[in-house]
């Protein structure tokens, strides 16, 4: 069995998840880990799909479902695995009037101060006249927390509101 | 002394409601020991239950002593029939389990609580808590009830920004 990344994109509208999913198990597929997530009234998702035939068979499993919903999609083959997970020892949130730039330089002054992001969700909140820029990350401080907090502290200073915190996960 | 076999999820056994604790003899301080040994065996466990081992008996073990930054703590402690008294406060915070290996979700627990319980001699307990042991603690005495961290999951988006959008027509 092979694991490809499937990717799907087109306007939202309810059952797309259903029906698309149902085409692939239908066809022998099996699924992995997913992310949907709707972005600026789009319907997007991101699915590894687990299929004994090639991408093209497996393109023409989902032919009917995509035509009708009026979906683009990606097939790539990966050299994926499940239980890869890395478990985040930081989260950073960020929040501030919205304007071009924020994500680079959060992301860059973090980055250089080894953050490894494993999760990030950000969002324009506020209304058209003023918009808010929100954004979570997660991520491995691969050097140290104490590293990323005084990384953050200089970009702090531009009109951005950032937090980090470090996550202690309970084992128990 | 021995390191016992953890149920993993989907065992049916871990839904199961664990008994009170009568007789505090040497079996029940041997089984202690072992339960412990199994914690200490596990990738950093902060806590375990006894029905985590197929033992469905009132006790845990919690110790947050240990941790890479510290946290406000009362040491290693055995739990034998524990009863919360009281709650206050809540927070979210991150939890796994050693009986659903590779997963982790936010869970929302009592930031203090109030507890009493038993040591295994069968002399009494009382703790006043809060934090990451409480969290720990509360974790472990759903394993009592049969309950795992997953019954109580919530949303990993949205936890710290629940904004409300006001505006008309949007939802």
């Amino acid at each position: 069995m092979h694991w490809y990344m499937l990717t799907l994109v087109g306007e939202d509208r309810p059952a797309i998840v259903a029906k698309v999913t149902a085409a692939l198990f239908d066809g022998g597929a099996h699924l992995g880990e997913a992310a949907m997530a709707r972005l600026g009234g789009n319907f997007t998702i991101m699915l590894m799909v687990g299929f004994d035939g090639r991408a093209k068979d497996l393109e023409s499993l989902l032919e009917t479902e995509i035509d009708s919903l009026g979906l683009r999609a990606h097939i790539d083959p990966i050299e994926g695995h499940l239980h890869q997970h890395i478990e985040p020892d930081v989260r950073v949130t960020v929040y501030g009037a919205d304007r071009a730039g924020i994500v680079a330089q959060v992301t860059g002054a973090l980055a250089e101060a080894g953050l490894n992001i494993l999760d990030l969700q950000s969002d324009v909140a506020g209304t058209s006249d003023n918009p808010v820029y929100v954004m979570i990350i997660e991520g491995q401080a691969t050097e140290s927390i104490e590293g990323l907090e005084s990384a953050l502290s200089i970009v702090a200073k531009n009109g951005i509101d950032v937090d980090i915190e470090p996550i202690e996960t309970l084992i128990g | 002394m021995a390191v016992l076999e953890i149920l993993t999820y989907p065992n049916e056994t871990l839904k199961q409601i664990s008994e009170p604790v009568e007789v505090f003899d040497d079996e029940l301080r041997a089984f202690v020991a072992d339960l412990e040994e199994t914690r200490l065996a596990g990738p950093g466990a902060v806590g375990i239950a006894a029905p985590q081992v197929g033992y469905f008996k009132r006790i845990v073990i919690v110790d947050v002593s240990n941790m890479k930054r510290p946290v406000p703590n009362h040491g290693y402690m055995v739990l034998v029939n524990p009863e919360i008294t009281e709650w206050d406060g809540y927070a979210v915070g991150r939890e796994g389990c050693l009986s659903v290996p590779d997963y982790t979700g936010n869970v929302i627990r009592a930031e203090k609580i109030k507890l009493e319980a038993f040591d295994p001699n069968g002399d009494k307990l009382s703790f006043e808590m809060e934090g990451f042991e409480a969290r720990a603690v509360q974790h472990e005495m759903d394993h009592l009830d049969g309950l795992l961290f997953l019954d109580r999951l919530v949303s990993k988006r949205n936890d710290l920004f629940r904004r409300k959008n006001y505006k008309k027509g949007k939802s």
